[in-house]
């Protein structure tokens, strides 16, 4: 769905460094995980920005600090307009706090400005509650914010909510082992609805689903977002789920976003080279022509994020690394002769992606 | 019960996918059944399962998870869950004799050393209490009664072979300091170290990321051009199977629904869940629009539908299907579908 009006979600220079401890009995803090470093976007009401890059390079601690579960080391995160999470000097010691108690800290006023931002979880199975019904699984929030809805009227709004992703109104009594993967992702949905948000945040939520039941939970996700308006942070690993339901796209390595743009921008037009050879490797579910296709097969691993490189962190893997890379961090900004923002000093268009 | 697959008329004409009859297949898996016990009834996760594999081929099994991939592999390794599963029917034949029927002694040889295997959980398969030089080195010694000294060589040989960066240095390391990537690569190296003639690959890159996979996949198919072994890649991912396989076979409900050439299958499927599939894929001329799913849930195995699995699913379902399980019609060379209204999914007619 395309994008009206201003930004419901503002990020500025986000970062979250987590503390690298060693020793098992007298711990001590011996450096810092760099897990989100400097990451700065905009999310318009009604839009769907996608968020790719491989495990371990920030996109669940982002979703975290969107949320507010996580509180930054630096920089601010402001939902429709009004500031979050902002970080309090280095905080580096504090550990996720529940949603409950971020919920007690914060003014009644918070309260209601974090009600907007809501979360669906990866995994369909583990991140139920097995020993509450469904019914209070998603009336749970209810609970955090009770002037959300008045209490006798909570059970109505959870059969209208479980309706309006597909399930029946009648199944508020059982419980999450009694439905399918598909099923308790719906679940999931629901809850994160329940307060009514302009913004969900979605971390991997059909990553965990079989073929034939994702295209099922995308095709919800997408009525979802036309018929409420809803604007979407989609994070997931699968280029062409995050394709198909994506307005803009935002690639991040180790955690810093390299390029953003418009989907077709990203997916025809990649100019970072990290981009060039994630999408590269992507397997393409066509056997026509694989012989011919071009591969960028990155060698070794990432870096740690506790030790990332100088300059720009690809440079390690990257085959068109010059000395100014190691000195000079390029930042993620308009280069030349691209229409979207990339982190490379050499950014170059080139189509790697063949158009399945 | 289930009738089960199929009285295929057409065992001794030369068939890529079931392997040139005359000539043995180096593995063939015959009218395989498999069924556990337990708690709740008896789980058939295995229908009458046959295919079969050519040196130098690779074989894409592929289905959604519980379709029966993972269990027939376990069956062709001889490492199911007893006491809980059992073998109604069915054979196995490596280079023509029944695995089925040998002493477990025999099997033993057999296992790891000739028909090897590569789990998509590196962590958990390896040992986390040895160095991974350790267990590579095993395998020498174990099958092959090589000194500790020259199986350490040899265990290094392998790392490099695999590409592990350092292997010398990193020969002494354990599992746990190795990342997904490198973990997978050292479980490929045990799985080729003694050559085998087959190899199966159970989801090998499914935790990996893309970048990591396209490593992963690379190094297989250079172990396999190297060895002319057969390879059965086990996965759900459309995308990967594209990319690698020669021939496939699309599982549903512990049964075989589709065998074909890579090729004809993404091109013209001829089962209605194949079809479907293919269908839901997001697609860049698609964008923007409803995807195509599938209705529906995966069958329960405990207590499958009489006639065709897929009945409860599938849009092009007649009255029959619900009380006549569709055998695995030969539809065409090199083909089969376990539909029987593989004429109209081909044609496109309708669903
Ligand atoms: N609570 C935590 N404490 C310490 N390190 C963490 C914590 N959460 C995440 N990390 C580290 O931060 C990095 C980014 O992790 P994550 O955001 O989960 O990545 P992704 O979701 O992209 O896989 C990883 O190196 C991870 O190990
Ligand atoms: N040891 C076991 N006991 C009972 N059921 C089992 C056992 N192993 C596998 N199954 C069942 O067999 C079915 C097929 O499993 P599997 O072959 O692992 O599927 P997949 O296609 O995902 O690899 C599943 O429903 C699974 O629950
Ligand atoms: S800045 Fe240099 S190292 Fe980084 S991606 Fe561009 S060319 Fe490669
Ligand atoms: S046999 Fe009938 S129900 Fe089964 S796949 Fe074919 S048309 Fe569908
Ligand atoms: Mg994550
Ligand atoms: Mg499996």
């Amino acid at each position: 769905m395309a994008a009206t009006g201003d930004a419901v979600l503002e990020v500025r220079d986000l970062v979250k460094y987590f503390p690298l401890t060693e020793g098992a009995i007298f711990r001590r803090q011996v450096g810092v995980i760099k897990a989100v470093d400097g990451i700065s976007f905009d999310l318009r009401r009604g839009e769907t920005l996608g968020i790719v890059g491989e495990s371990g390079c920030g996109k669940s601690t982002l979703a975290k600090l969107l949320m507010g579960l996580e509180r930054p080391t630096g920089g601010s995160v402001r939902v429709c307009g009004r500031e979050i999470a902002g970080a309090r000097g280095a905080d580096l010691k504090r550990v996720r706090p529940t949603v409950r108690e971020i919920a007690d800290v914060k003014g009644a006023d918070l309260k209601r400005v974090r009600r907007n931002i809501q979360m669906v979880m990866q995994d369909p199975y583990t991140s139920l509650n097995p020993r509450m019904t469904v019914g209070d699984i998603v009336g749970e929030p209810y609970e955090i914010h009770p002037d959300a809805a008045p209490k006798g009227d909570r059970r109505r709004r959870v059969q209208a909510l479980l309706e309006l992703v597909g399930l029946n109104p009648d199944d508020v009594n059982r419980y999450p082992h009694q439905f399918s993967g598909g099923q308790r992702q719906r679940i999931g949905i629901a809850r994160g609805l329940a307060l009514q948000p302009q913004i969900l945040v979605c971390d991997e939520p059909v990553s965990a689903l079989d073929v034939s039941i994702q295209a099922q939970v995308i095709n919800l996700l997408a009525r979802l977002q036309r018929e409420l308006g809803l604007a979407y942070v989609f994070i997931a690993h699968d280029l062409s789920v995050v394709r198909h339901i994506s307005d803009r796209v935002g690639v991040m390595y180790l955690g810093k976003m390299v390029e953003l743009g418009r989907d077709a921008e990203i997916y025809s037009q990649p100019a970072h080279p990290y981009t060039q050879a994630l999408l590269s490797a992507a397997p393409v579910p066509d056997p026509d022509g694989r012989e011919r296709r071009e591969r960028i097969v990155l060698q070794g691993d990432p870096p740690s994020p506790a030790d990332p490189p100088s300059g720009c962190r690809f440079r390690t893997r990257c085959w068109k690394a010059q000395d100014i890379c190691a000195q000079q961090e390029p930042l993620l900004q308009l280069r030349p002769g691209t229409w979207h923002e990339s982190a490379c000093h050499f950014a170059q268009v080139h189509d790697v992606m063949p158009s399945f | 019960m289930n009738q089960s697959t199929p009285p295929i008329p057409a065992w001794g004409i030369p068939d890529p996918v079931r392997g040139v009859t005359g000539t043995e297949p180096l593995l063939a898996v015959d009218d395989l059944h498999v069924e556990f016990a337990t708690r709740r009834g008896t789980v058939k996760a295995v229908n009458g399962v046959s295919y079969a594999l050519n040196p130098g081929e690779t074989l894409a099994v592929l289905g959604e998870s519980g379709s029966g991939k993972s269990v027939t592999a376990q069956a062709i390794m001889g490492i199911l869950d007893a006491p809980q599963a059992r073998i109604p029917r069915g054979r196995i034949r490596f280079r023509g004799t029944d695995l089925l029927r040998l002493k477990e002694d025999a099997r033993a040889q057999v296992r790891g050393r000739r028909i090897a295997m590569v789990f998509q959980d590196a962590l958990s398969a390896l040992n986390p209490v040895f160095t991974v030089g350790s267990q590579i080195a095993e395998m020498f010694r174990v099958h092959q009664g090589t000194s500790r000294r020259d199986a350490e060589a040899r265990a290094v040989e392998l790392m490099d072979r695999v590409r592990i960066p350092g292997a010398r240095q990193r020969l002494h390391d354990y599992p746990h300091q190795f990342s997904g990537g490198m973990r997978q690569r050292i479980m490929i190296a045990m799985a080729i170290a003694l050559d085998p003639e087959v190899l199966i690959a159970d989801e090998p890159t499914t935790a990996l990321d893309v970048t990591v996979q396209a490593q992963i996949m690379e190094l297989l198919a250079e172990v396999q051009r190297d060895s002319g072994m057969g390879m059965i890649l086990i996965t759900h991912d459309l995308g990967v199977v594209a990319d690698v396989a020669d021939k496939i076979v699309v599982m549903y409900g512990g049964r075989i629904v589709e065998n074909a050439l890579v090729h004809d299958v993404y091109r013209t499927p001829a089962h209605p869940y194949t079809k479907g599939l293919l269908k839901s894929i997001p697609r860049v001329d698609r964008k923007g629009r409803e995807l195509y799913a599938i209705s529906g849930t995966p069958p329960n195995l405990l207590d499958m539908p009489p006639g065709c699995a897929f009945a409860p699913r599938c849009p092009y379902r007649q009255d029959n299907c619900t009380t006549e399980a569709p055998p695995l019609y030969r539809i065409g060379p090199t083909r089969g579908s376990a539909c029987h209204y593989w004429r109209e999914v081909l044609d496109g007619s309708h669903g």
